[in-house]
Order: C-alpha cells, then sequence, then structure tokens
C-alpha cells in the first residue's frame, strides 16, 4: 500500500495538465456556443464540439484523480541549455522569415542552433554548413520543381 | 481470377522504370532511416509528403510504401547491432537479436531477420492482394453509420494500444480531434475554433502536425537528454550466413510469426508491438533450446521479425480498403493520399485501380529489393550509425522548415510547427503517445461527416447507429476495448492489494 501513496500533496505535472485540458474544454465549448447557423434536422456544427468539450472535461477530471494517486511518470533530468539553443534557433526562424528575411540565413541559422544545442562545439562552420544546404535546397526548389521558397535579398541575386 | 488480373495489370504498372525508381528510393530511405535510432518510417513519410505533392500520385505513393516496408527491415539492424530499437515494434528483436550479435553471432541475426522479413512481406502482401478486394465488396454496402462506427473503433483501440496508459492515449486523440475541429465546418461553411485568425480558416494540417509531433518534437527530445550514455555498435563477428541448423530453427518462427503478424495488423486494433510480442513469447514456449532463450536464440529474432513485418503489410488491408489508418505510419499515408486529392477506401479501388494494384504489385518489388539491398550492404548500413548525431538532427530541423514553407510559407504555419513540436516534446516527456493525435486530427473530420450524414437520412434519430447490425457490433466492440483496459486494471489492483 506503500506504494500507491505519492511523497507530499498531488503531482503537479499532472494538474497541469488538467487545468489545461479544462482549459481546452471551456474553450471549444464556448465556441460552439457562439455558432449562429443551427441545423434543423440532423446535427449542426455545434453538436460535435460539444461532445469533445465533454470528453476534455472527463480526461480533465481524470487527470486531477491521477495527480492524487500514481501522477504522470517522472521524467529524467532535461537538459534546459540544449532545448533553449533550439527554441531559440526556431524562434528566429520564424521572427526572420515574418520580417521577409529569406530562407537560405533562417536554415543556416537553425543548423547552427540545433547542433549546438546537440553538444557540438563549432557554431561557425556549422551556420556555414548550414547556409549552403539551405542555399542548395532553394535553388533545387526554384529550379527544379519550380517552388519558391521565402524569399529575402539574399535569394533574390540568385533569381 | 480477377484478382490475379488486377495484380498481373498492376507489376506493368510497378514495373515502369519511373516507379521501379520511386520504388528503389522508397526502400533505400526506409532502411536508412530505420537503421538511424530515433527516425522512423512515419516521420520520414511526413517529411516528405510537403516535398512530394507535386510530383506523380502513384509513384509517391510507391515510394511512402518502400519507405514503410525498409523502415521495418532497417528497424531491425539498430535493434540488433546496437540494442537500441530504432522503433517500438523492434523491440522484441532486441532482446535476442543483441544477445545473438554479442556472442559473435550478429552476422546470422541480421540474416534470419532479413530473410525472414522477406518470408513475411511476401506472404502478407499476398494475403493484403487476396484480402483488399473481398473486404471492398464488404465495404461498398457500408452506410455513414457504419463508417462512423468503424472509427470511433480505431479511435479507441489506437489510443488504447499506443503507449502504456488508455487515459495519456485518450488526451492525445481528444488533442487530435479538438485540432481537427478548427477551421471551416464543410457542410454549413461556419468558421470553428478561428478566433479570427485568417490563416486558420483552412484548418490545421496534418503534414505540420505530424512533421512538428515526429520529427521537432524527437530533436527536442534527444537534445533535452544528451547526457546518456552513448550506445556502442556492437561489431559483426564471423560469417553473415545461417549455418544448416539456422534455418531449420528459423522458418517455423518465421510462418508462426507471419500468422500473427498479419490479422493483427489488418484488425482495426493495429500497432505493431502487439504481433511481435505474441510471437516472441510463442517462440520462447515452442523453442526445443528453452535454455537458449536469453542469451540469443535465433527463434527470438525470426519470429518477431517476421511479425513485424507481416503487421505492416496487415496495416495496408484497413487503410486501402477502408482509408482506416491503424498506425502512424499509416496515418501519414493517409494524408499522403489526401493531399493528391485521393480518398482510399472501396470506391479507389473502382476509379484509380491502376494506382491501387500498382502498389499493391510494388510492395512486392520492394521486398525483393529489401532483401537484396539488406544482406550484403549491411556494412553500409552499419556506418550510417556513425554520422554525428547533432548534423543529424540539425539536418531534420532543416528538413522540416524546408517541407512546412514549401506547402505554406506563412510564418502562422512556422509557429504552429514549433508549437506542435514542444507540445510533441512535452508529451514524450511524460510518455503521452504522439501518435492518437495525429490520428484523431485525421479521422475526427471524417467521422463527425459520417456521423452528420448518418443523422440527416435518420432525421436526427441517434438510434439509427445501434439499429443496424454492423455499425451496432462495431461500436460495442469499441465500448469493449475502451472499458477493458480500466477493468482489467481494477483487476490487477484487486488482486495486488490481496498478496
Amino acid at each position: 500500500m506503500m506504494n500507491e501513496t505519492r511523497k507530499a500533496g498531488a503531482d503537479k505535472p499532472a494538474l497541469i495538465v488538467g487545468v489545461l485540458l479544462l482549459i481546452a474544454a471551456a474553450l471549444v465549448g464556448y465556441d460552439a456556443s457562439q455558432q449562429t447557423i443551427t441545423s434543423n434536422y440532423g446535427v449542426g456544427p455545434t453538436a460535435v464540439p460539444y461532445v469533445v468539450t465533454a470528453g476534455l472535461v472527463i480526461l480533465g477530471l481524470s487527470h486531477f484523480v491521477v495527480a492524487f494517486r500514481e501522477g504522470l511518470p517522472v521524467p529524467e533530468q532535461a537538459d534546459n541549455n540544449a532545448l533553449l539553443w533550439i527554441a531559440g534557433g526556431l524562434t528566429f526562424l520564424v521572427a526572420w522569415i515574418a520580417v521577409g528575411g529569406g530562407f537560405t540565413i533562417a536554415i543556416a541559422a537553425i543548423f547552427a542552433c540545433t547542433a549546438r544545442g546537440m553538444g557540438r562545439r563549432a557554431f561557425l562552420v556549422d551556420a556555414a554548413i548550414g547556409f549552403a544546404l539551405g542555399l542548395i535546397i532553394y535553388l533545387v526548389f526554384a529550379k527544379v520543381l519550380t517552388l519558391i521558397l521565402p524569399s529575402g535579398p539574399l535569394e533574390r541575386l540568385f533569381l | 481470377m480477377d484478382t490475379l488480373l488486377s495484380l498481373l495489370h498492376g507489376f506493368t504498372v510497378a514495373a515502369e522504370p519511373s516507379k521501379l525508381l520511386f520504388c528503389l528510393i522508397g526502400v533505400f530511405l526506409g532502411t536508412a532511416v530505420g537503421v538511424l535510432p530515433g527516425i522512423g518510417p512515419a516521420l520520414t513519410v511526413a517529411l516528405l509528403l510537403p516535398i512530394t505533392f507535386k510530383l506523380d500520385p502513384a509513384g509517391s505513393l510507391i515510394m511512402f510504401a518502400g519507405i514503410y516496408y525498409g523502415g521495418m527491415y532497417g528497424g531491425s539492424t539498430t535493434a540488433i547491432l546496437l540494442n537500441a530499437p530504432g522503433e517500438s515494434a523492434s523491440l522484441a528483436t532486441a532482446l535476442e537479436g543483441s544477445k545473438m550479435a554479442k556472442a559473435g553471432r550478429g552476422g546470422p541475426a541480421l540474416a534470419t531477420s532479413a530473410i525472414g522479413s522477406f518470408v513475411a512481406g511476401l506472404i502478407a502482401t499476398i494475403g493484403l492482394a487476396f484480402l483488399a478486394p473481398w473486404l471492398v465488396e464488404v465495404a461498398v454496402k457500408f452506410g455513414p453509420w457504419d463508417y462512423f462506427a468503424l472509427m470511433i473503433v480505431a479511435f479507441v483501440t489506437v489510443s488504447a494500444t499506443f503507449g502504456d496508459s488508455p487515459l495519456r492515449g485518450l488526451t492525445s486523440l481528444f488533442l487530435g480531434i479538438t485540432l481537427g475541429l478548427v477551421g471551416i465546418d464543410k457542410l454549413t461553411g461556419q468558421a470553428r475554433l478561428t478566433f479570427g485568425v485568417p490563416e486558420l480558416l483552412n484548418g490545421v494540417e496534418v503534414t505540420t502536425l505530424a512533421v512538428g509531433l515526429f520529427a521537432v518534437g524527437e530533436a527536442f527530445y534527444v537534445a533535452s537528454k544528451r547526457f546518456r550514455d552513448p550506445e556502442e555498435i556492437i561489431p559483426i563477428k564471423g560469417s553473415l550466413w545461417m549455418t544448416k541448423q539456422d534455418w531449420k530453427r528459423s522458418w517455423a518462427p518465421w510462418l508462426r510469426g507471419t500468422a500473427f503478424g498479419f490479422p493483427i495488423g489488418a484488425l482495426p486494433a493495429g500497432g505493431a508491438e502487439v504481433p511481435t510480442f505474441l510471437s516472441y513469447s510463442t517462440e520462447k514456449k515452442l523453442c526445443k533450446y528453452p535454455d537458449e532463450f536469453g542469451k540469443g536464440a535465433i527463434e527470438g529474432v525470426a519470429g518477431p521479425e517476421a511479425a513485424n513485418n507481416a503487421s505492416a503489410a496487415g496495416t495496408l488491408v484497413p487503410l486501402l480498403t477502408l482509408g482506416l489508418p491503424t498506425s502512424a505510419t499509416a496515418a501519414i499515408m493517409l494524408a499522403g493520399f489526401q493531399q493528391y486529392g485521393l480518398n482510399p477506401g472501396p470506391l479507389l479501388f473502382a476509379e484509380k485501380p491502376d494506382l491501387v494494384w500498382g502498389l499493391i504489385a510494388s510492395l512486392f518489388i520492394a521486398n525483393v529489393m529489401l532483401v537484396i539491398l539488406n544482406l550484403p550492404l549491411i556494412g553500409l548500413w552499419v556506418r550510417l550509425l556513425a554520422v554525428p548525431q547533432p548534423w543529424l538532427y540539425a539536418g531534420i530541423l532543416v528538413f522540416s522548415t524546408m517541407g512546412t514553407l514549401a506547402v505554406n510559407g506563412s510564418p502562422v504555419e512556422l509557429a504552429q510547427l514549433f508549437a506542435f513540436g514542444f507540445v510533441g516534446y512535452l508529451m514524450r516527456r511524460y510518455d503521452y503517445p504522439v501518435a492518437p493525435m495525429v490520428v484523431g486530427l485525421i479521422l475526427g473530420p471524417m467521422a463527425e461527416q459520417q456521423l452528420r450524414r448518418a443523422l440527416q437520412i435518420s432525421l436526427g434519430d441517434p438510434m439509427i447507429l445501434l439499429e443496424n447490425p454492423g455499425s451496432a457490433t462495431l461500436l460495442g466492440i469499441a465500448f469493449i476495448a475502451l472499458v477493458a483496459p480500466f477493468v482489467m486494471k481494477g483487476l490487477n489492483r484487486f488482486k495486488a492489494s490481496e498478496d
């Protein structure tokens, strides 16, 4: 019986998942309640969202139950530094594309940041590899697949 | 007879040089990603979807199928030589396979898994060719209620078989269904859950979700735990060839493994883990040398590996005949069909026989190519394991962003990819299976459509679902599959407290 009682109080991750599921349920339910068109016969566009809402509520509450019982599996210590490097690279990528910066430099950044996050210590070399890779991909897409990836000033030189 | 004719016709399609090339690329890529730990066929097909949407549909689908089969072959190499199964389906192979490799019998282990995969793949593909037309005839008579019930079965079994906890599987599934609601409702034109963001009107792209969860999520996950001990490759010693004794001990497990793998793969219950472990425990019981089990018994490699490949062919049965994906790779392949405007199901057999039978015929060719590629080239595949991990995952992220940008160059799409990637990481970290989420996104809208169609026919009476024997039976099965794990758990607890 000792194994079933947790060390102290509730399992935090399970509680958080439960709360998030209830928030999702509230969003889906609210959105469905705002719909104006409903069907005369059969079921309209709101029926399934309400079912999903109910499902999410049940799952959310079940997570609360789990939180006070066995909890979620306890993960091993994560290397937050690595995660930050990759997340940073991806954030830069989204922002760079959003301001119209072009594909090649975005790829160089994501390649170098990921490799750095995974433990390589040659940022500039990796950036150069990523740059070459990005340029090759851009040109192959543009010339072979006739598909223009996001272009910045640099890419326009090659078109 | 009809089947044979169709199949022969399929071979004429599949034997075209361009199709053969696609097939070769597919099996080559598939083996490569199967060998690399952490990268499975689902991820690879997801990454390739955006690049292939301008190519010939038949060729691309043949390539995807080749990747699927190849991934199953390649996975065994990693399982045997690294004791690190590339995907969950080769967990059982790793048990005995790595022991054989440590005992200097890596060669025969690889050989029995390659030849076993070949035998199983061949038999199961024949099964697919003959079962599919028959199922199509049954499926033609399906009403919307039957389809709805079938999808509910798939929902339940997919979330219950993937992962350890039905609660976490169902959570993943419901997140996917919720994402499936986003966008314009097809029947009334109402926008749902878009919150005024115009980019969301078209809904969430399956490829964005799949690449985010599988590729970006995996990269985050591997990066987060890179402090683990590095895995060691066990060098292959001795002959690659199986002795007479090995052959004698392998052929029956191959056949038994196939007999487990194909039917279980073909059921909407899906998943390759179940048949591989069933095969493993059966071989353990039947083996004439039971004391060898745990120290490297060849039966323990031959059986599960055959089961693994047979189930891969089995999952293509519901996928092609009903449009029902029962494994992660099948789910992504369904997205592949959809990107060409093709809907797998009985109609596809009638409308595009060239494509369907060409695809089935190409599976035979893929199998032959794979056994040729795998045995002599094993050294090459092993060397692939030496690619530095940082570059490997950096490359995966480059491919992911490239694919997303190629389909839809908006920053909103990229932000979704990133967000799904992080969700995928958290799900892996807390042991939530990601495949049900993809299945939910694909099947959710389809199930809703079928349900609403059924209820329109019945003028809103939900009893139509229970009045039809087909749908009533299926819903009954779904209910049992949903409740069984919880009841069993309750029973186990009861037993435990009695001790």
